[in-house]
């Protein structure tokens, strides 16, 4: 058994892959309450898309992917902010606009300068291909976003549940959002290299919303979202070494096993209590 | 500088207020107020010319649509771009934020995030606390204390989601006394709310401006008004009518608000 688990560590690759698993999957863990509680699966889903094209940029001329597909995020979320703002058009209208637009730039981009192989890399990701200056990015990432959300989780939480309140005390929703959606821009960014841009949105979902089955309390969510991913990645990463898939799809379907259990137990729970009650109230007084 | 104090939030930086109230002010004075929403042409507000005293208690009433929830809007900060001028306690309205409190429209509010009770009051002490920090013992008890006025102990660990209506609206009541502001915006507080909350919200409103803040309700139930209220305020995009209710609650003021025609020979 323990050789079973101690095998594929034998090889540095395998150990940057897993430990950047680890790291993509607490930084996400830890916007996920977030992204699920304020509504912001779509625009999560629609930077994955969009860094593509910085992506692309950055392989053209030589520089790091890190810093081109951040690029592409910055532009992603104020093009989203100058599109939706004032009134003009509705956010997700225009979140699908710029998606699209970007995501597909990218894809024409890609088309010309590298093969559909490399494009596969970066849709499902490449855990095994990790740098260790990637991970050092990894780590400040994660550093960065626990750091932040330590800074500004109370500014985070009246801004999320009433914006009314939080500009009443001066406190800026807007600004609660852009970080929010910066952070979510690194996050992304760091997330692709192990399962990719289509399998993102997993990590930055699934986690708080199995966890918000069993808890109703912000911290217990994030502290279970973060639990939740963490041992996905090892049981995904295991798999995927010994039965030679993918690790993304691993990794997602393992969180979405956990979000099905998490959803039929608290249905289960839930009809149990009703019984209950019904029994208490019909009983004879 | 004037970026960075725009991302800071809070009240005031020092132990003495920044802008200590104007002597002889009004706690709300607005005048001439008028405003039009982005990408619309009519006005929301045209003309309204306003001033509540310290300690008064006054009903904002108007049919929807009228500018109850947009003046409220105004004088937070919420939209911004008006006409005319909108004072708290002498200064403009948003320059001393721990001043004004407000208990917002219901469906404003997230009420299936994940807080408890005890967190939303807690809120109420952000204005007090700013970036970095982190609420101390004052502000524990304060919390509590509004908690017990409120009647909520016992829900303070719940999440606000799974209150009834009345309760959530005591847990809002409890954030702007935790809040301590000295003018007290509250729009329509009175919707899905039972009667033991509606009067329990009364009292604490009357306490608080015997004890010399200003209240400011909307609503569109014109019933309360003659039990609750020293004053009503009839809106519709201006000012109606202003004064004591029993003057103002005139078929005709109501006609008018309300936008349908009077009848003097209507017989009941």
């Amino acid at each position: 058994m323990i050789e079973f688990l101690l095998e594929p560590l034998g090889y540095g690759f395998v150990i940057r892959g897993l430990a950047a698993g680890l790291l993509a999957s607490i930084s996400c863990a830890l916007l996920s309450a977030f992204v699920v509680w304020r509504g912001m699966a779509f625009v999560g889903d629609a930077l994955s898309h969009a860094i593509l094209p910085g992506i692309v940029v950055a392989y053209i001329f030589g520089f790091s992917l890190f810093f081109g597909a951040l690029g592409a995020a910055a532009v992603a979320v104020l093009a989203i902010g100058l599109i939706s703002g004032r009134r003009r058009l509705k956010e997700d209208t225009a979140i699908g606009i710029v998606f699209s637009g970007l995501f597909a730039l990218g894809v024409l981009m890609m088309s010309r300068v590298t093969t559909y192989q490399d494009l596969g890399h970066i849709l499902f990701g490449n855990i095994l291909g990790v740098s260790r200056s990637d991970l050092v990015l990894m780590l400040a990432v994660v550093i960065v976003t626990i750091v932040a959300l330590t800074i500004s989780h109370k500014e985070i939480l009246v801004a999320s549940f009433d914006p009314a309140h939080s500009v009443a005390i001066g406190l800026s929703p807007t600004l609660v959002r852009y970080i929010l959606l910066f952070l979510l821009a690194l996050t992304t960014v760091v997330a692709i290299q192990t399962v990719g841009v289509i399998l993102v949105l997993s990590l930055l979902v699934t986690p708080a919303a199995a966890a918000s089955m069993v808890s109703n309390r912000l911290r217990t969510i994030i502290s279970l979202s973060v639990v939740m991913s963490l041992v996905a990645t090892v049981f995904g990463f295991y798999v995927s070494y010994y039965s030679d898939v993918a690790s993304g799809p691993a990794i997602a379907l393992t969180l979405t096993s956990f979000f099905v259990v998490a959803f039929v137990s608290s249905r289960i729970r839930e009809s149990r209590r009703r019984v209950g009650e019904e029994a208490r109230s019909n009983a004879p007084a | 500088m004037n970026f960075l104090r725009r991302l800071n939030y809070g009240a005031c930086r020092g132990d003495e207020c920044d802008t200590p109230a104007v002597p002889h002010s009004f706690a709300l004075e607005a005048r001439d107020v008028r405003f039009v929403y982005p990408r619309s042409s009519a006005y929301v507000l045209d003309g309204v010319t306003l001033s509540v005293q310290a300690g008064e208690r006054v009903a904002l009433v108007g049919p929807n649509g009228a500018g109850k929830s947009t003046l409220l809007h105004l004088i937070i900060g919420m939209e911004q771009g008006y006409a005319g001028a909108i004072e708290v306690y002498g200064h403009p309205a948003h320059e001393c934020r721990h001043r004004v409190a407000i208990v917002p429209q219901r469906s404003t509010v997230d009420w299936r995030f994940p807080v408890t009770v005890r967190q939303v009051v807690m809120t109420g002490r952000y204005v007090h606390l700013g970036w970095f920090k982190r609420p101390r013992q004052e502000d524990q008890d304060r919390v509590q204390d509004a908690l017990e006025t409120m009647d909520i102990v016992e829900l303070a660990n719940r999440q606000v989601g799974e209150l009834s209506g009345g309760q959530q609206q005591r847990v809002m009541l409890a954030r702007t006394l935790a809040h301590d502001a000295d003018l007290l915006l509250l729009d329509e507080p009175l919707n899905h709310v039972d009667i033991g909350t509606q009067e329990l919200i009364f009292h604490t409103l009357e306490r608080l401006t015997a004890d010399g803040k200003a209240v400011v309700v909307s609503t569109h139930d014109l019933g309360v008004l003659t039990v609750h209220f020293t004053r009503a305020v009839f809106l519709d995009r201006r000012v109606i009518a202003d004064g004591r209710v029993d003057e103002v609650m005139t078929p005709e003021t109501v006609a008018k608000a309300y936008g349908f025609e009077f009848h003097k020979d209507y017989v009941p």
